[in-house]
Formats: structure tokens, C-alpha cells, sequence
């Protein structure tokens, strides 16, 4: 221990910044090279689900996670503008509180409609419900086994609770299997799984994996963020589609990919499941969402469970944008199109941001995805098919990337 | 039945042979980040190695703990308790 300053003495700062300099310097060399900076793109006006005004120049979408093209649904907008008249802007105040108002046991309600489970909690975000629940269920001496490419709010949630976590290579169901099965005796489980893993767009074989998990004795929590109002007969996601919703335990969710608005949940049936709201940090120690957006969440979640045409429609987009990007000589993150998410690897982060930039050129927005956002360090150009896509759009957009290909010398 | 220290070692040095593309001589106190220059993806790799070798679990958690050689030779004993 050093003594204490005398009143005339200073002693050497540090910057806390710059364990930060290797990522400025990264930056600088990517913007050096006259790329436009791919992370501070900015919507100057949003026309539609699938178009905006980017740099002045009229821009398709193609990097949303508006996947069931709801932000602009009338019915939607209505219910938003009428909960703002008479709710008002905000709750200010946390869901135990004064924060729960009757939009917020309304979309509760729709969510277990939507899900046909017992218990529904919603919170501000789809990355709290992640960090709220894996923190506070596994706690000290229980063990988290999950997939190494999740995303990172579960990452976040293992790391702010005590239990022990166990990783295993993404979507190996064997490797799964070795880990729970070195799990000490009488310990508790919690395996993590997501339906579609957002990076490439591939989903997991959840079927078998919940098999192996329950013959464990482990409890089964998957993220269907991505998967939700698309994938599964009533678009409950990747569960119901494999026919394994009811072995799993908890189910998380999100508003602000196909409800289309902002805000995070869990829908579960087990019966204790309420105490949660009591318990859960991240749902008790911030403000509830404002009435507005839970007004527009459950008109949205509503919708979406009669959405099937619209779902046909998006899977058709993603079969035709998949076969045309792999025709055109790209490579891409899974063989068949798997989700509304279809990933184009780059060579390396400077040929992506190229082309990223000579994509934005030609009028198409794409997300830029890098490590470590992304497995294996790749680079890749993320698209994200809305089922507002018209299929001249998708055509279109196979025509802008062939030519931004060759203009950044991707193809050849 | 357990093995003593010097039989681990052994062991973990057998396995640590592919990952090592540099040919480091490795004792104690080698680092893996540092002096092995392991990133991410070759620690899932190598921890996947080591917990099947040995049949045991080595958590996220411990992992945060053992930086080099030494401190996994002794954490693989331990775990094999």
C-alpha cells in the first residue's frame, strides 16, 4: 500500500482509455483507405419497411430485422397513436411499481396467446430478458451449458450470475452431451440454445439437442429472436417447427425484429414462473416500456399469428435470394436457405467494408458483421429479408450484388 | 485412479504438441496468450482437448483463472480430485 499524497504531490495518471487502442488504430487504418465508416450509417427518412433515404439516395433495406415488415402496419401505428393520447409518453416508473399499466398485462397476455403458454414477462429489452433470466435461474454451484456462438446478451447474462459455465462447439450435439454428462451429480442445469443463429442464419437442431438435454435432467431455455412471426406453422420459431416446444422451459423473445418495435420477454409454463418478477434484476431496476410501444407490440404479436401468407411469402424471397447469390458465384453462411437471414463471407474485413460501400452505391443496405460480433473471425455482408421484399426487389437486389461484386472484386 | 502431477503434465504436454505452431518450449510458467499467442478460437479448441483427455469439465469460470502451463497442469489434478 502506498501512503497517502501530501497536498502538494500528484502521481502519474493512466488512461483508462487505452486498452481501446488497438481497435482505434484498426478504425483508423479501415477509414484511412477512403471506405465510408460502414458503423455510422444514418436513416435521413424511412419510406417503408424496405426503403430509406440514406446519403440522399433512395436505399432497399436489406439490413433490418423487420423481418415481417410490421413498423408501418396501420393497424399497428393506430394502437401506438392511441395509447400515446391516452397514456401518455412514458411510465417512469419499473414494471413492480407504478410501471405496469393495462398495455403492459395486454401484450403479457397476447404473448401467451401467441405462444399458448401459461406465463408471460416483458421487459425493455430482448438483451435484458437474456441477462435478466440466465442470471438470476442459474445461480452459484448450478452449471450453464450453452453454444459458443450465442449471442451476446447470454454471454452477459452467464457472466453477470454465479453459476459455472460450460460452452461446447456451436450446434455439436455430442459435445453437449459429453459436458452435461461430467456435470457433478445433483447439480442444476440450464442448457442455453437459440432457434436461428443470427451471424450466419443457420438454425440449430434443437429436437435432438433438447432430447439430450432432458435425458440430463437439464432445464431447456432457447432464444427464438429471430425465428419468431416467421419460422414454425404459427411462427413460434424453431421449436415449434421441429415439434419440440413443449420440452422447452423457457422461451425468449424480442419486439424489435418481427413485432417490430422495441422490448424483450419470456413466455414459460412453469408454474412458479411469477416470482421471477420479484427476483430479476434487469425486469425490477429499470422503467417499464412506454404505453405506446407495448400498444404496438400486441396489435403486432396479434397480427402475426394469422400471418402464415406473409410467411410463405418470406420464405419464398429467402429460396430465390439464396439461389441467386450462390448462381451469382458468392459464398454464403449455410448450403439451403434456412431463415429470413442469408450471410455473404467476405475474404477479409477490407474487402468487405469495399463492397459493403459499393452495395450502399448501388442502393442496398446490408449489414457489415465482423469479429467479434461473428465465428471464426469472419467477415461477412448480413442480409436480412423482410416479407415486405416484392420479388422484383429480390430481384434487384441480386442484380445490385453481382455488380458490387465485381466492382470490389469479389467476383470475378 | 488419479494421476500424480508429473503423469499430467505429461499428458497435457502430449496434447498441447498440434496447438503449439510455433514449437515454444513450454514449461510452467508459458503463458498461453502471451507466449503460445492462443486467440479464442484455439482455447475452445485446446480446453475441448483437454476435457476430453481427462474426462473432467473446466468451466469458463476456471478458465479465467489459469494463464499458464503450470496453473492448468495443477488445475487438471485438482479437477481429477
Amino acid at each position: 500500500m502506498t501512503d497517502m499524497l501530501s497536498d502538494n504531490e500528484t502521481q502519474g495518471a493512466t488512461d483508462l482509455f487505452s486498452k481501446f487502442d488497438p481497435l482505434i488504430e484498426m478504425r483508423r487504418g479501415l477509414l484511412s483507405t477512403g471506405v465510408t465508416d460502414p458503423f455510422g450509417l444514418v436513416m435521413e427518412k424511412v419510406i417503408s419497411p424496405t426503403v430509406a433515404m440514406c446519403n440522399g439516395r433512395e436505399t432497399i433495406l436489406l439490413g433490418t430485422y423487420n423481418y415481417m415488415g410490421m413498423t408501418f402496419d396501420p393497424d399497428v401505428i393506430a394502437a401506438g397513436k392511441q395509447a400515446l393520447d391516452d397514456f401518455g409518453a412514458g411510465t417512469t416508473g419499473s414494471r413492480v411499481l407504478n410501471g405496469t399499466y393495462a398495455g403492459h398485462k395486454a401484450v403479457e397476455e397476447a404473448l401467451c396467446d401467441f405462444y399458448d403458454m401459461k406465463h408471460a414477462m416483458v421487459f425493455s429489452t430482448g438483451y435484458q430478458a437474456n441477462l435478466g433470466i440466465i442470471s438470476t435461474i442459474a445461480g452459484k454451484g448450478d452449471y450453464i451449458v450453452l453454444d459458443i456462438d450465442s449471442h451476446a446478451s447470454i454471454w452477459d447474462g452467464c457472466k453477470m450470475g454465479d453459476a459455472e459455465v460450460v460452452p461446447f462447439k456451436h450446434n455439436d450435439i455430442e459435445a453437449m452431451e459429453k459436458r452435461l454428462r461430467r456435470i457433478p451429480e445433483g447439480a442444476g442445469k440450464l442448457v442455453v440454445l437459440e432457434g436461428v443463429y443470427s451471424m450466419l442464419g443457420d438454425i440449430a437442431p434443437l429436437k435432438e439437442m433438447i432430447a439430450v438435454a432432458k435425458k440430463y435432467g437439464a432445464m431447456v431455455l432457447v432464444d427464438e429472436a429471430h425465428s419468431m412471426g416467421f419460422i414454425g406453422p404459427n411462427g413460434r420459431g424453431v421449436a415449434e417447427d421441429q415439434g419440440c416446444l413443449d420440452d422447452v422451459d423457457f422461451v425468449i423473445g424480442t419486439f424489435s425484429k418481427s413485432v417490430g418495435t422495441v422490448g424483450g420477454f419470456c413466455v414459460s409454463n412453469h408454474p412458479k414462473f411469477e416470482i421471477m418478477r420479484l427476483v430479476c434484476r434487469p425486469y425490477v431496476f429499470t422503467a417499464s416500456l412506454p404505453p405506446s410501444v407495448v400498444a404496438t407490440a400486441t396489435t403486432s404479436i396479434r397480427k402475426l399469428m394469422t400471418a402464415s401468407e406473409k410467411r410463405a411469402h418470406l420464405w419464398e424471397s429467402s429460396r430465390t435470394l439464396h439461389k441467386g447469390l450462390i448462381d451469382a458465384g458468392f459464398q454464403l453462411g449455410t448450403e439451403e436457405p434456412q431463415s429470413a437471414i442469408i450471410a455473404v463471407i467476405m475474404p477479409d474485413l477490407e474487402r468487405g467494408a469495399m463492397m459493403w460501400e459499393a452495395l450502399l452505391h448501388e442502393g442496398l443496405y446490408v449489414n457489415l458483421a465482423r469479429p467479434p460480433a461473428t465465428p471464426a473471425n469472419m467477415t461477412l455482408l448480413r442480409c436480412s429479408l423482410c416479407a415486405e421484399h416484392s420479388a422484383e426487389q429480390v430481384q434487384q437486389i441480386i442484380g445490385m450484388f453481382t455488380r458490387a461484386g465485381k466492382t470490389a472484386g469479389i467476383l470475378a | 485412479m488419479t494421476m500424480d502431477r508429473a503423469e499430467t503434465s505429461a499428458r497435457i504436454a502430449a496434447l498441447i504438441e498440434p496447438f503449439n505452431k510455433k514449437g515454444v518450449e513450454i514449461t510452467d510458467a508459458t503463458r498461453f496468450t502471451d507466449d503460445l499467442e492462443f486467440d479464442s478460437l484455439t482455447v475452445m479448441d485446446f480446453v475441448a482437448e483437454i476435457e476430453d483427455g481427462f474426462d473432467i469439465i473446466i468451466s469458463m469460470n476456471q478458465q479465467a483463472e489459469i494463464e499458464n502451463y503450470g496453473q492448468l497442469v495443477d488445475a487438471v489434478v485438482k479437477l481429477q480430485g
